[in-house]
């Protein structure tokens, strides 16, 4: 911290401007100026998911050494599984000691947002130079009017299909409608490569693909005044064409957790599933033939679109807050602020080969996108969700409704054939009426 | 003054040296130390559970006593039934099956046979693997498209597609119940193996003498001189299997539809993932009732002195 000054952050934040402008990354739009002084002898722990991506993990960590060499301030960076940083940070919010920095995802921050530190400043310095916020990352970040969070991307899922498995069964493309979409999946059954959507406890991937269904027939768990709704004939509709999307899957997918159909899409086992690019990445960069194979006999597609008439995907948004508890509040704001400008994130999202989108307009312009046309349908996740527990607000009960996979088993109740898909809706919101009604 | 001075400081020493010699002050005073620790880590997280299970505390919220309220919400949700049901089926048939299996291989271990030592060895092995590694070794045999059971089987012929293991919910409970098994026997067959070695050989000798069948020496030398260790293993089995997590947590998350969800699952699943730790400790709570109900059956059941010392009873 010795060498660091006020005039070297200000001294930085110009230098990275410049640069951005220059890049002709960001769209030069009137921004706040950032003045911060990080405390003095400041050092900073960071908690933040496991990288699924090589150079996800590889660029966060040179970045993170860069700042420490301008700034002096020490940071040490520790990584847990998406779905393990959760419990820490529960502990680390209900003990008021941890990491002073969680990279945590969806609406977590909503558990605590009295005991973050406000990101106001910060989100809208980088909101005004960077284009802005998508407005799915702005309801992310924000709570009331003030940022606990600052988004740090989409874990966009799209669908992944191998180019061979549908041509042979008379598609050009991915249908964007659902009767086209229910058509192809249902010509790939009895192929050595039919379509297969986790229906297990996958938080990522069945939550994912369920939600979609669920949201593009009209369906949806609350109102937005929290009423629970889910019981209706939206819903049953969606149910009812999810078993008949099942009907088509490979054996198994009741069981399936989020590696499963990475796994039986890498064996060439399936022909289309719902994924982040990591599949893609793994058999683009594998040095085995096979693997090569596939990653250039396979391409990406948005989710089709319902009767609703617009995009209501489903993804893992990841979010950076920083506790009350942090001894370095205004180090920590700085950390996130050198990690979010143009210089280190552009490095990171081209490292991470697109597995994250943006959550700040001015990023889609990033190369990855287009260097690779393969990556594109991942490019605008941000502007194709909503959030979670559409249509209420984001809290205790939306990431309880999920963390407790109500949807998800509703779908796998009605799947399976267990429950009809009328009794399915009506066991799920009598579950989610006990959080909504806490 | 001086005299006063001199007379309390003889009586403070005399006083340090009768707490010095009583053995209950000492005693009391030794045991300071455990009751700290017992204090610290068990009463305390004990209390705090309870506490909590009466409470609509969320993370990062202290909540507000509720009483009953979360075991009332609790007796009327389905998901809860399910999971007691599983929780309970998952610990019977696992602790009657490693019991029996542990049995078997603790009296086949105490024979003379051949590398006996090594054989011992390996036995223990499925224990000393830590159990995340077991449980996905486990969910890949199990896998629904990669399983090596299901590989063999279509190899030989005896099947024509792979079997849906860990996708349906009776096949999933076994599938659970079996990685448990296999886990578990180990525990089980060990400590039976060293309470068999504490049996006098010079009884089995004298019922060899008197005509006894092995059946009649197992049953009235071998099983009621052994009943105190199995009273003991079996309650940390049955303690073990009811409050698994690992392996449900790793192989299954629950699924399918909650056919393998145990109660320490569901409880983590609603107290962390989803954030109501009120309702989780509740979950947490519940277990209490069936735990002390096998620890009371293992000490009152099992410790039959009458039946212990070869009585019919």
């Amino acid at each position: 911290m010795s060498d660091f000054s006020r005039r070297d952050v200000l001294k930085a934040g110009v230098a990275t401007t410049a640069a951005a402008v220059g890049a002709g990354l960001m769209p030069g739009t009137a921004q706040a100026a950032w003045t911060n002084q990080p405390e003095p002898n400041a050092s900073l722990r960071v908690l933040r998911w496991k990288q699924f991506v090589e150079g996800d993990i590889a660029s966060f960590t040179a970045s993170t050494k860069k700042f420490t060499e301008k700034t002096g301030i020490k940071v040490r960076v520790d990584t847990e599984s998406w779905e393990d940083v959760r419990p820490k940070a529960a502990v680390a919010a209900n003990v008021g000691a941890g990491p002073d920095i969680i990279i945590d995802t969806n609406d977590d921050p909503f558990k605590f947002p009295e005991k973050l530190v406000d990101l106001s400043d910060l989100a809208d310095y980088l909101g005004g130079k960077y284009g802005g916020w998508y407005d799915t990352c702005r309801a992310y970040g924000t709570h009331g009017n003030r940022w606990i969070a600052l988004p740090q991307g989409v874990n966009v899922s799209c669908i992944n299909y191998r180019i061979s498995a549908i041509k042979k069964a008379g598609f050009e493309k991915i249908p964007e409608d659902l009767p086209g979409f229910l058509a192809l999946c249902q010509k790939l059954k009895g192929t050595a490569t039919p379509a297969g959507f986790a229906l297990g406890h996958a938080s990522g991937d069945a939550n994912n693909w369920t939600h979609w269904c669920l949201w593009t027939h009209g369906g949806m768990v609350v109102d937005p005044k929290s009423n629970v709704v889910l019981d209706s004939p939206e819903t049953v509709a969606s149910l009812e064409y999810a078993k008949q999307l099942a009907d088509t899957f490979v054996p198994g997918t009741l069981s399936w957790l989020d590696p499963s159909n990475n796994k039986a899409f890498l064996a060439g086992e399936l022909g289309l599933t719902g994924n982040g690019i990591s599949i893609y990445t793994v058999a683009k960069n594998s040095p085995d033939p096979a693997l090569k194979a596939i990653a250039a006999d396979m391409d990406h597609a948005r989710y089709p679109i319902g009767p609703v008439k617009k995009f209501t995907e489903q993804n893992l948004t990841l979010s950076a807050y920083v506790f009350k508890y942090s001894k370095y509040p205004r180090a920590a704001k700085e950390y996130l602020r050198f990690m979010w400008e143009a210089d280190q994130y552009d490095d990171w999202l081209q490292s991470s080969n697109g597995y994250i989108s943006q959550p700040l307009k001015a990023y889609a312009k990033n190369p990855v996108w287009t260097a690779d046309p393969k990556t594109t349908p991942f490019r605008d996740g941000a502007d194709r969700i909503l959030v979670n527990g559409y249509a209420g607000p984001l809290g205790y009960a939306s990431a309880a409704v999920m963390g407790d996979f109500i949807v998800v088993d509703m779908f796998a109740e009605a799947c399976s054939g267990t429950q009809t898909p009328k009794a399915a809706a009506s066991r799920a919101a009598e579950r989610a009426k006990r959080y909504y009604q806490v | 003054m001086a005299v006063e001075t001199h007379n309390s400081d003889r009586l403070a020493a005399r006083t340090g040296r009768r707490l010095r010699d009583n053995r209950d002050w000492l005693g009391a005073l030794f045991m300071l130390p455990a009751a700290a620790i017992l204090l610290v880590f068990l009463a305390y997280p004990l209390g705090l559970g309870f506490w909590l299970g009466l409470t609509d505390a969320k993370i990062g919220e202290a909540g507000h006593f509720i009483g009953w309220g979360n075991f009332v919400s609790l007796a009327h949700d389905a998901v809860f039934w399910l999971v007691v049901f599983n929780t309970t089926f998952y610990t019977v048939v696992a602790s009657v099956v490693k019991f029996a299996l542990g049995l078997y291989l603790a009296v086949l271990l105490n024979e003379r046979l051949p590398f006996k030592s090594l054989l011992r060895a390996f036995v223990l092995l499925p224990f000393v693997v830590p159990t995340v590694l077991s449980a996905i070794a486990f969910w890949w045999i199990y896998d629904s498209q990669f399983s090596i059971i299901s590989w063999m089987l279509i190899r030989l012929g005896l099947i024509h597609r792979y079997i849906d293991f860990l996708g349906e919910p009776w096949n999933a409970r076994w599938a659970v119940i079996a990685a448990n098994i296999w886990r578990g026997i180990p525990f089980v067959a060990i400590t039976l193996l060293a309470g068999l070695q504490t049996i006098s050989p010079s009884l089995y000798e004298a019922a060899t003498l008197d005509g006894a069948t092995a059946w009649q020496r197992f049953r009235h030398i071998t099983l009621p001189l052994l009943t105190p260790i199995i009273a003991v293993v079996m309650t940390f089995s049955v303690l073990l299997t009811f409050t698994d997590f690992q392996l449900i947590y790793t192989i299954t998350g629950g699924g399918p539809i909650n056919a393998t969800h145990l109660m320490a699952t569901l409880s983590f699943q609603r107290a962390i993932t989803g954030g109501y730790l009120g309702e989780g400790a509740a979950i947490a709570d519940a277990m209490v009732p069936f735990l002390l109900a096998a620890i009371l059956f293992s000490y009152f059941g099992l410790q039959r002195r009458r039946w212990q010392q070869g009585s019919a009873d």
